[in-house]
C-alpha cells in the first residue's frame, strides 16, 4: 500500500470502474450460458423444421439417406442412467451414513478422501478399464452366468457380447457413486447434531437415530445428489461410448449392444459429410442440453434448499 | 413407533451397520481394481521413450505420447489464461458486491454450468471457433477447455474470499485504502493460497476432459507447430489408442493413463498440501 491519498472522486471511480470490470467478468457466465443455449437451438434448427416430432418418435438414423430419428439414442441414455442411479443410489447413501455416523472419524475422513479420488479419476480411464478389462470379465463370466440362469427374463436374453448396456450401466454405477456419496455426506453433515441427540437421548439405536433423524431431515437434499447423480449419468460419453457397443437398437435384454445420445455425437460429429446430419446431432445435444438443464436446476434447487453455502466446486 | 423387543432392534441396528460397512466396502471396491491395472499395466509401458517420441503407427514396437502431453500442456495453460481470470475477477464480484439478486443468480448459473456434459460444451466451442476458422485447432479445444474451467475457478475462488476475516477489509478500509485495492491487496491476497488451491482443482479437472476436444482439437498423430492446427491431447490419444484393435496401442494407452493419473493426483495432492499449510500457518 502507497501512502497515496486519493480525493474522495478519484475513490469512487476507481471503486466504481472495479465494479463494473467485475461485474462484467461475472456476468460472463450468464453470457455463457446464454450462447451456448442459443447457439445448440440455432445449429439445430435445419434438423428441428426437417424432422419435428419425429425426431424423437421414429429410430431411422441414416446418414447417407439423409433421415435421422433419434429414439434409440434416447431409450439407451434413459435406460442406462436410470439403472445405474437406482443402483448407486444405495450405495452412494449407505456409504455416506458409514463416513457421517458409523466410522470413527479418522476412518471415515481416509474413506471420503478415497471417494474424491474415484471422483477424481478421468472418464477416458474408467473407459480405459471398462473396454479392456470389465468388458472381457463380462463376456466370459458374468453374462454366461446370467444366461444360464436368469436366461427366462427377457432382460438378460441373447449372447455374451460384453460391450452391452450392462457394461455401460456398470460403469456409469461406479462413476456416479462418488459424486452421490460426496454430496450426500455434504447433505447430512448439515443435520443438526441436536435432532441426533434427542434420538438417541430417548433409547434409539445407532440405526434408528439414521432412520428416524438422520434420513428424514436430509431427505430433500439426498434426493438432490441423486437427481444431480442422473443428471450426470445422462451426460456422461467417453466411458460409456467406450464400453456400450455403440449399436443404434431397442432392445429390452440389457446383454445386447446400445447407444446413447453422448455416444452418438463423439463418434459422429467430427466426421459429418452434410449439413444435415451435423444439424441432427447438434439437434441430439439440444435434447441433451435441455435435459440436463432441467435436471441441474431441480437438483440444486433442492440441494440450495438444504444448504445455503454450498459450493460449486464439489460437482 | 410399534414397540419391539429389544433384540430385533439391536438385530436390526447390527444387520444395517453391517450393510453400510459393506457397501463401502463395495463402493470402494473398484478403485482398488483400477488403480492396480491402472499400474501394473501403466509402469511396464513406460520408458524413456514413452516420454519423448511420437506414437508409432500400429504393428512397430515402441513409440510414446510425447505429443500428447505436450499438447495437454499447451491447451491446459491457454485455457487457464482464459479462465484463471474471468473466474477470479467474477468470484470478487461475487463476494464484494453480489449479495442481491443478481449474485444469486450468477451463483446458480454457475453450479448449473458446471452440470452441464462437456460434450456439450465442445459442440459449442465447434460451432463458434471451428468452423469460422474452417478447421479443428488447439485454438478451439483451448477455448473449451475454459469455458468448463471459469464456473469451477469462479465458485471455488469465491469460497476462499468469503474465508477472509471481515476484520482484515475493515482495517485496511479503516486506513483510507479505497474498497478496490483493498479487494486486490489485502482480500485476495491473504486468500492466495486458497485461490490457486481451486485453480490447481479446476487444472485438474480440465487436464482429464476428452470429450470437448474431440471435434475442438481433434487429435494429432505427429508434432502441431501451429494453434490454428489439429493438436494431440493426452486423454484423446488414450481414447483412441483403447478403442483400436492393437496390443501395443493399449500399452501405450495404460501407460497414458498412469501418467494422467499421476499429474492429476499430484495436483490434487498440491492443492491438499497448499490448503493445509493455510490453517497452520
Amino acid at each position: 500500500m502507497e501512502g497515496r491519498l486519493d480525493t474522495s472522486t478519484t475513490r469512487k471511480n476507481g471503486d466504481s470502474l472495479f465494479r463494473t470490470v467485475t461485474l462484467l467478468f461475472a456476468c460472463s457466465i450468464i453470457a455463457i450460458l446464454l450462447v451456448m443455449a442459443g447457439e445448440m437451438v440455432t445449429e439445430s434448427l435445419p434438423s428441428l423444421r426437417k424432422f419435428g416430432w419425429g425426431f424423437i418418435t421414429g429410430s431411422d438414423w441414416d446418414a447417407v439417406q439423409g433421415s435421422f430419428a433419434a429414439l434409440p439414442y434416447l431409450y439407451g441414455s434413459v435406460v442406462s442412467s436410470i439403472l445405474a442411479i437406482g443402483l448407486a443410489t444405495p450405495l452412494s447413501v449407505g456409504t455416506a451414513l458409514f463416513i457421517t455416523e458409523l466410522a470413527p472419524h479418522k476412518v471415515g475422513a481416509v474413506t471420503a478422501s478415497l471417494v474424491e479420488l474415484l471422483a477424481a479419476i478421468p472418464s477416458v480411464i474408467y473407459g480405459l478399464w471398462g473396454i479392456l478389462v470389465m468388458t472381457p470379465w463380462l463376456q466370459s463370466t458374468v453374462e454366461p452366468f446370467l444366461i444360464e440362469h436368469f436366461g427366462f427374463l427377457p432382460f438378460f436374453r441373447g449372447a455374451p457380447y460384453g460391450v452391452s448396456m450392462l457394461a455401460a450401466v456398470f460403469i456409469l454405477m461406479i462413476m456416479i457413486i462418488p459424486i452421490v456419496t460426496s454430496i450426500t455426506k455434504e447433505v447430512l453433515l448439515a443435520v443438526p447434531p441436536s435432532q441426533k441427540e434427542a434420538a438417541v437421548a430417548l433409547g434409539a439405536t445407532r440405526w434408528e437415530m439414521i432412520r428416524m433423524a438422520v434420513l428424514p431431515y436430509g431427505r430433500s437434499g439426498i434426493l438432490g445428489a441423486v437427481i444431480l447423480g442422473l443428471g450426470r449419468a445422462i451426460g456422461e460419453t467417453m466411458a460409456v461410448t467406450m464400453v456400450i457397443g455403440n449399436t443404434p437398437q431397442i432392445s429390452l435384454s440389457l446383454l445386447s449392444p446400445a447407444y446413447t445420445m453422448p455416444s452418438v455425437i463423439a463418434n459422429e460429429f467430427a466426421e459429418t459429410t452434410t449439413k444435415l446430419h451435423a444439424s441432427a446431432l447438434m439437434e441430439i445435444g439440444l435434447i441433451l442440453l435441455v435435459v440436463t438443464l432441467a435436471i441441474n436446476f431441480l437438483a440444486r434447487l433442492l440441494l440450495w434448499s438444504v444448504t445455503r453455502r454450498w459450493k460449486g466446486g464439489v460437482a | 413407533m410399534i414397540l419391539r423387543s429389544l433384540f430385533m432392534r439391536r438385530a436390526a441396528n447390527l444387520g444395517a451397520t453391517l450393510l453400510m460397512g459393506f457397501g463401502t466396502f463395495l463402493v470402494l471396491l473398484p478403485l482398488g481394481i483400477i488403480f492396480y491395472h491402472i499400474i501394473k499395466m501403466g509402469f511396464s509401458s513406460i520408458n524413456l521413450h514413452f516420454f519423448t517420441k511420437i506414437p508409432k503407427p500400429p504393428g512397430e514396437i515402441g513409440g510414446g505420447m510425447a505429443n500428447g502431453m505436450a499438447g495437454s500442456a499447451v491447451m491446459i495453460g491457454m485455457a487457464s489464461l482464459v479462465g484463471v481470470p474471468v473466474g477470479i475477477f467474477g468470484a470478487i464480484y461475487l463476494t464484494e458486491y453480489g449479495s442481491g439478486k443478481l449474485g444469486t443468480s450468477i451463483r446458480f448459473c454457475a453450479d448449473v454450468l458446471s452440470g452441464i456434459p462437456s460434450i456439450i460444451t465442445g459442440m459449442v466451442a465447434y460451432a463458434l471457433l471451428v468452423v469460422p476458422l474452417q478447421g479443428f485447432s488447439a485454438l478451439a479445444g483451448s477455448f473449451a477447455l475454459a469455458l468448463i474451467m471459469i464456473p469451477i475457478v469462479l465458485r471455488t475462488t469465491e469460497e476462499q474470499l468469503k474465508m477472509v476475516p471481515v476484520s482484515l477489509r475493515e482495517a485496511s478500509l479503516a486506513l483510507g485504502v479505497p474498497l478496490w485495492r483493498t479487494t486486490l491487496k489485502v482480500t485476495l491476497r491473504s486468500a492466495l493460497t486458497g485461490v490457486i488451491t481451486g485453480i490447481l482443482l479446476a487444472t485438474a479437472r480440465v487436464a482429464g476432459e476428452t470429450a470437448p476436444l474431440l471435434f475442438t482439437a481433434l487429435g494429432n498423430q505427429f508434432w502441431s507447430k501451429k494453434l490454428t492446427e489439429p493438436m494431440a491431447a493426452l486423454p484423446l490419444q488414450i481414447f483412441n489408442f483403447a478403442i483400436s484393435p492393437y496390443d501395443d496401442w493399449h500399452r501405450l494407452a495404460w501407460g497414458g493413463a498412469l501418467v494422467l493419473v499421476v499429474m492429476m493426483f499430484g495436483l490434487s495432492l498440491a492443492a491438499r498440501w497448499l490448503g493445509r499449510g493455510r490453517h497452520t500457518g
